[in-house]
């Protein structure tokens, strides 16, 4: 039985391989792609005038406010009604980064805020101006203290990517689904797919945090936050 | 028979020991004030007392019965020993009357209203019942000891424990807390740990010299101040003295 | 067109009640879950503190979908057959329970451990310790992180309908089938439906945390 097991394994790994491969394209791409996002928003929450202000505050709101699946149907199913076609990978892309950006933007403006309004003056008094003073100063502080908080939007990346699987992406649920689904192993398929993300999750988790400790300042503390998410 | 009997009490944390043998008895109505260098275990002692924290060896009286025994309830017998916290550990979510009326109720299963009198009573006599419904965060650190020392006594116990009740206050605040400890002398027995040298000198009937996790010398404040025996205590005497200053005689 | 409608709103109303009690019966489970799991890894002995840390951190790294996956389409295999709605509702309470019992647990940490003593020293027994003392101070310390939690399981109760729940997202799906030029409409509609729902909650629960919050006492703003 379980040798009959074993060799079920062996001949689903391409498949679980090249699913598990997709969904840490998902995972990667969107969290990059929602970094940059997240960091002009918080920028412009924190900085910029009225009108840039409300539009961040638009933007993260909303997004925050309804389920990613929905954006994902909305991005795949509704906009090529008004002529916009996308492949699943491309919808899958976009719909993740889009909904990252809202929420790392709300990590990173906490970030942001969290430094000291002296530090700020400090620059000042040097002489920088508010663009040199947000590069050199601030930027370096708050995105080391956001480190946790990227530990967190990772890992939530890796399990939301499986949302994907509805939008028909072959990631790794998927995978999972198309192979459990002629054989009826759910049982066996999908804790073999619940080990990988958990693998995975705890490996990012040490990684995460080397990297915090490589690149912590002495009396700068971390930003602890015990499930920040809106999904 | 003695209030309350402490009998060769030893205490470690993992490999320190910290109390190597204490020894001493109170009368009702005694105050005793324990001095000592910090961290001579002067605070451990008064958990080993009420039990926080029991001790290792030895044994507690009190009113005749022993308190280190594992077999008696410990619950019933923390209604008769008080205790004040050097960071006055109040209730958080609750008014200072309520802080005060918790134990009534919850504890000796006295009617809410009655309780409620009862605590509003003990404000009063801590001079706090304007205060009655604010919450130990919009109170002062005086009075927030204050509270605490009014939900001490609202439970009549026969002895009130005082672990550095002053230590954490602004000095200002010191003095009312200290006018309420000495309007208490008398009334009910008090084992009160402290830095405080006018408040021992003053209203103590024995002090207790601790150090190293033994007592050095025990003696009534004359003796103690004026002509101790062990040059240890001299020495120590002498030095806070000159840092805390001299209350008026005739105390 | 107008008849389509018509049916659609009937239909959407089946939809948007099984969403509320998925969302109800979910965060109840993980709730109650989670405060069990909070009080015995903070109080419990080892062997019990590491079965609920090991629980925490398995349901934390697993995707909701393949929870979903494994108690509907898993479990039948070893004989337990629940439908779709349960399943659901035990996927979401599990999971939620794990986020929650993080939140528990950092409100029984952050009251004060003098304030026990406090309560112990005036008589009180463990149980009316607890009880008095450290669950009400527990309960609205928690409660800026449970609203975020409310907020993500109700979000989160979308994604039932891939296992056949006929939930507001299942709905929309029947229409769209039905009604194709009418999509992006109606995923629209869908999220500003949800929208409402979470912008309302979060008010609603601000309201609550501003309402029993300690005074003096500074608890974390989550907005």
């Amino acid at each position: 039985m379980a040798v009959d097991f074993f060799q079920f394994f062996l001949n689903s790994l391409p498949d679980l391989l090249n699913g598990l491969g997709n969904t840490l394209i998902l995972t990667f791409i969107s969290i990059t792609a929602g970094f940059f996002i997240g960091l002009t928003l918080a920028l412009g929450r924190v900085y910029g005038n009225k009108i840039i202000k409300v539009f961040c505050i638009g933007y993260i709101e909303i997004i925050r406010g309804t389920p990613l699946l929905v954006q994902l149907f909305i991005i795949y199913f509704g906009l090529p009604s008004v002529g916009v076609v996308f492949s699943p990978m491309q919808a899958a892309l976009l719909g993740l980064s889009i909904n990252s950006g809202a929420y790392q933007a709300e990590y990173l403006r906490g970030s942001l805020q969290s430094i000291e309004s002296g530090q700020m003056i400090a620059a000042r008094s040097l002489g920088m101006n508010r663009r040199k003073s947000i590069q050199h100063i601030i930027l370096p502080q708050a995105l080391r203290i956001s480190i946790p908080a990227w530990s967190n939007e990772f890992i939530y990346l890796l399990q939301y990517s499986s949302i994907a699987y509805i939008i028909t992406v072959a990631e790794l649920t998927a995978e999972g689904k198309f192979i459990a689904a002629p054989t009826f192993r759910y049982l066996e398929v999908f804790t073999i797919i619940a080990i990988i993300y958990l693998v995975i999750t705890i490996i990012s988790s040490e990684i995460f945090d080397r990297i915090a400790k490589h690149l912590s300042i002495p009396g700068i503390g971390a930003q602890e936050r015990a499930r920040p998410r809106l999904v | 028979m003695a209030l309350l009997e402490v009998k060769d009490i030893y205490k470690s944390y993992g490999n320190a020991q910290i109390l190597k043998g204490i020894s001493f008895t109170m009368e009702k109505h005694e105050t005793k004030v324990i001095i000592g260098p910090s961290g001579t275990g002067k605070s451990t002692l008064l958990r080993c007392i009420n039990q926080l924290s029991p001790p290792d060896k030895g044994q507690v009286w009190l009113n005749g019965e022993e308190i280190t025994n594992p077999k008696i309830n410990i619950n019933k017998i923390r209604e008769k020993i008080g205790f004040v916290f050097q960071d006055f550990n109040l209730f958080s979510h609750m008014t200072a009357l309520r802080n005060v009326s918790i134990g009534l109720e919850k504890v000796k299963k006295i009617e809410k209203e009655e309780a409620s009198e009862r605590a509003m009573d003990e404000l009063r006599k801590v001079g706090l019942e304007i205060q009655a419904n604010q919450y130990p965060g919009q109170l002062s650190g005086g009075q927030k000891q204050r509270v605490g020392i009014a939900r001490a006594l609202a439970m009549d116990p026969d002895i009130i424990l005082f672990d550095e009740p002053t230590s954490a206050l602004d000095p200002e605040l010191i003095g009312g807390v200290l006018d309420v400890m000495r309007s208490l002398c008398g009334k009910v027995a008090m084992l009160v740990v402290t830095h405080e040298m006018g408040f021992a000198r003053n209203v103590a009937n024995e002090i207790i010299f601790m150090e190293g996790g033994v007592i050095v010398e025990k003696g009534p404040p004359k003796e103690m101040f004026i002509h101790a025996k062990m040059t240890r205590t001299r020495e120590f005497l002498g030095r806070i003295g000159t840092l805390y200053g001299e209350e008026e005689k005739g105390g | 067109m107008g008849f389509a409608i018509a049916i659609a709103l009937s239909m959407g109303l089946i939809g948007l009640v099984n969403t509320l009690v998925l969302t109800a019966l979910g965060i109840l489970l993980g709730t109650v879950l989670g405060i069990l799991l909070a009080v015995g890894r903070s109080y419990g002995k080892k062997p019990l503190s590491l079965f609920i840390l090991i629980y925490e951190k398995v349901l934390r790294g697993i995707p909701l979908l393949v929870i979903f996956f494994l108690i509907y389409f898993g479990l039948p295999q070893i004989g337990i057959n629940l439908n779709a709605i349960t399943s659901a509702i035990l996927g979401l309470g599990l999971r939620s329970a794990a986020y929650q019992s993080q939140i528990f647990r950092g409100a029984i940490n952050s009251i004060p451990k003098g304030q026990i003593d406090a309560a112990y020293s005036m008589g009180m027994s463990k149980l009316k310790s607890v009880q008095h003392i450290i669950l009400p101070q527990v309960l609205r310390l928690s409660i800026p992180g449970w609203s975020n939690e409310f907020t993500i399981l109700l979000k989160d109760t979308s994604i039932a309908f891939t296992i056949g729940v006929i939930d507001l997202m299942r709905q929309a799906r029947y229409i769209q089938v039905r009604e194709p030029n009418l999509v992006l409409v109606i995923y629209l509609l869908i999220a500003f439906i949800y929208l409402v729902f979470v912008l309302s909650a979060n008010k609603g629960l601000y309201y609550l945390e501003k309402k029993y919050q300690m005074v003096g006492y500074k608890t974390e703003a989550h907005r």
